[in-house]
């Protein structure tokens, strides 16, 4: 009794689980499927959509119309770039933070963390400013170094949470070995917080793909990311949605795949407190 | 050793030759929306490089707000990201007052600014300076099913009053087919259901200021359009109206769920498209009226301006006047047929007799006609702009508004309280920014 009570619950909810994954990922899904219908027949009820002929006509016009590997390989550089760059200074600040912590590492942690609280668009006067002033408008180096700041709270957040799951007695040991400092983050706890490390790279990159504000606010041309290849085909007046699903299937496809191959890395990296 | 002397001079003069033919070369920047007419101005540029060799162009394509939000920052910090900005009658006249664009009356003799609809022209000038050259204009007017008004025994007038879409909208109501009688916009925005209600709001004898900055929405004109507005919306629209936007409305009036849309002109040549399950069955008719002399339809050029920050002028110049002149109309008719050709922009363009055979050329500029930038109200009034009001602060307030609006179509207030709201905060931010002393 109790064994079939224990089926049916575990069935009801992978089936729960199942729901909620597809409820999740149906706006992707109905995006995908749109992209691949005739502009006339994208906007039909959904019935009558799905049952028109497929066609691949948006993602011809699209590549016609636009420079898809110039976006692809600026949302590389900056998304890479800026989570590398990030990783390289949230190292450092979140061993201090949580081997030798000061009187002060909370307040300091809290106040990194209060400065994701600001609406973006407060700041794009000085910040235009300033790239303007550094000649940096519409460079892929300006944008890097934006990231790596947005993101940089979360970073220095998580990789904290997962240092501190790590004894600190670990480090001590290799300290009277006679480890340096540098060895001591490169060769002791780099490797055992590399899970960690992972997840937090994944989401880091994850975030920096999908940046819409900054990328968009800071580029033109030769900086400019995926997202305003997306954004180059919205309109408010006109009926474009098929090229505009075509567009964002071709953006997120390449973040979507890497999410899908490191989907393991990056939920055991998420649970690593949890289980260890 | 006189070998490689010789290679070396080669390869200097080589090197200086390059830099020349790349210093030669002035690349442009032109920021610009995704509608249909200018994604088909960037598939005929090849004509553009054969007459101006020496100029390259980049486009910049992003969606409407986004588009203006970027324009806007660059313009105000003299980023001089753009070179040539795509903006709308709403912008020229404040950024040409403050002194930001450059003025296009010294473009070449055969732009023949004479040329250009006087509606349209008086709307990008200011002070005698041209500071925008339209490349495509639009009013509103109203757009129905022929075969729906023959089934209710109704004829459509060619200047229809709101009492007579009301008719027609009662009679060609069905739900149980779908079929809803009259389509508006209901979204929320300053350039979404306050274009409308602006617009509507004009025929109504309403307005947005008196002549002292005050704003009227506790006046009975107001009361008289959002109720008028609510009733036909409520009684005879599709439900779910306070979402719907121009591409909302143009895809229910294509799937032939609306008896009646009243939207923008550009929309005909959409509705009578090939996507359209109805476009052979679509006719066209003036915006309405209240019989007080001003029509509920708009204004609106979407044109081609120079920001002052911008180094490359003389380049930008040639490119306005080849994507603006009455030669690049020919240029579209020739490639793509003349119900392509950019409309409301060239008094030529419609006294062409090939463009007066396009179904939808005449209604298109007597709407353009009908309306009046400088003298929109049937009271006079301090502003210019026909469906907005050409202040800075506008599209805040303006936006705001249109929240309480589409909230009252969505049956989450009630007009009285939309408008008490409304005037609340237009007065507050007209205080503020010190309008109203």
């Amino acid at each position: 009794m109790a064994r079939k009570t224990t089926q049916t619950r575990k069935a009801v909810v992978t089936a729960l689980a199942w729901a909620i994954g597809f409820l999740i990922f149906f706006p992707i899904l109905w995006t995908i499927l749109m992209s691949f219908k005739s502009e006339g027949d994208a906007i039909k009820a959904p019935l009558d959509m799905l049952a028109a002929p497929w066609s691949l006509e948006s993602y011809g016009e699209v590549q016609t119309r636009s420079n898809y590997a110039l976006h692809f390989w600026n949302s590389v550089i900056l998304s890479f770039g800026s989570t590398l760059l990030a990783l390289v200074i949230a190292i450092p600040a979140a061993w201090a933070m949580a081997f030798v912590p000061g009187k002060r590492t909370k307040d300091l942690l809290m106040w990194m963390l209060s400065t994701k609280m600001m609406p973006a668009v407060g700041v794009l006067v000085p910040m235009y400013l300033m790239f303007r002033d550094l000649g940096l408008l519409d460079s892929r180096s300006g944008l890097v170094v934006v990231l790596t700041l947005i993101n940089l709270p979360i970073v220095i957040w998580m990789l904290y949470t997962y240092f501190k799951e790590i004894p600190g007695e670990i480090l001590e040991a290799a300290r009277m070995d006679g480890a340096s400092l540098r060895s001591e983050i490169l060769y002791v706890l780099t490797p055992m917080a590399i899970p960690g490390i992972a997840s937090t790279m994944l989401l880091n990159i994850i975030l920096a793909w999908n940046e819409a504000f900054w990328t968009l606010q800071l580029t033109t041309s030769d900086a400019a990311p995926l997202t305003q290849f997306i954004a180059s085909y919205s309109s408010p007046e006109g009926l474009f949605y098929a090229k505009l699903s075509a567009a964002s299937t071709m953006a997120i496809a390449p973040i979507l795949i890497l999410g899908w191959f490191s989907q393991k890395q990056l939920v055991r990296g998420l649970t690593f407190g949890a289980v260890k | 050793m006189k070998m490689t002397l010789r290679a070396l001079l080669g390869a200097t003069a080589l090197l200086t030759l390059t830099g020349m033919a790349s210093a030669e070369t002035t690349t442009i920047t032109v920021a610009t929306v995704n509608n249909g007419d200018m994604v088909r101005m960037q598939g005929l540029m090849d004509d553009f490089y054969a007459k101006n060799p020496d100029i390259k162009v980049e486009w910049v394509t992003l969606e409407e707000n986004v588009l203006r939000q970027k324009v806007t920052t660059d313009i105000a910090t003299k980023g001089g990201q753009f070179d040539v900005l795509t903006i709308g009658t709403y912008e020229v006249p404040i950024w040409g007052k403050a002194g930001w664009l450059v003025s296009l009356n010294d473009l070449p003799a055969d732009y023949d600014a004479a040329d250009l609809l006087p509606a349209i022209a008086g709307g990008l000038t200011v002070d005698g300076n041209l500071y925008a050259s339209p490349f495509y204009g639009e009013s509103s007017m109203v757009m129905y099913r022929k075969d729906l008004m023959d089934a209710a025994g109704l004829t459509m007038p060619e200047a229809p009053t709101w009492a007579d879409i009301k008719t027609a909208a009662e009679k060609m109501t069905d739900k149980s087919k779908e079929q809803y009688g009259i389509c508006l916009r209901g979204k929320a925005g300053w350039g979404e259901n306050m274009a409308f209600l602006t617009a509507m709001s004009n025929s109504f004898g309403a307005k947005w200021f008196d002549e002292n900055w005050n704003p009227q929405f506790d006046q009975q004109p107001w009361k008289d359009t959002l109720n008028f507005y609510l009733d036909l919306m409520n009684n005879y629209g599709p439900p779910g109206a306070s979402n719907n936007g121009f591409n909302e409305n143009l895809a229910l009036f294509q799937q032939g769920h609306c008896g009646m849309w009243i939207d923008a002109t550009v929309a005909a040549s959409f509705v009578t498209g090939k996507d359209s399950t109805v476009a052979d069955k679509v006719g066209f008719a003036l915006a309405p009226d209240n019989g007080l002399g001003k029509r509920g339809n708009w204004l609106w050029a979407w044109s081609l301006a120079i920001p002052a920050g911008s180094a490359k002028v003389d380049a930008a110049k040639a490119f306005i006047n080849w994507a603006t002149n009455k030669d690049y109309a020919a240029l579209v008719a020739s490639k793509e047929g003349w119900a392509n050709v950019p409309p409301g922009t060239r008094s030529s363009l419609y006294a062409n007799p090939e463009y007066a055979k396009v179904p939808f050329a005449k209604m298109t500029l007597d709407s353009i006609n009908a309306a009046d930038p400088t003298h929109p109200t049937v009271d006079p009034v301090p502003y210019t702009g026909v469906q907005f009001v050409a202040i800075p602060e506008f599209q805040g307030f303006a936006t705001a508004v249109g929240q309480q609006f589409s909230a009252a179509l969505a049956g989450t207030t009630s007009a009285d309280d939309a408008l008490a709201a409304s005037q609340e905060l237009v007065k507050t931010e007209m205080t503020k920014a010190g309008y109203i002393k």
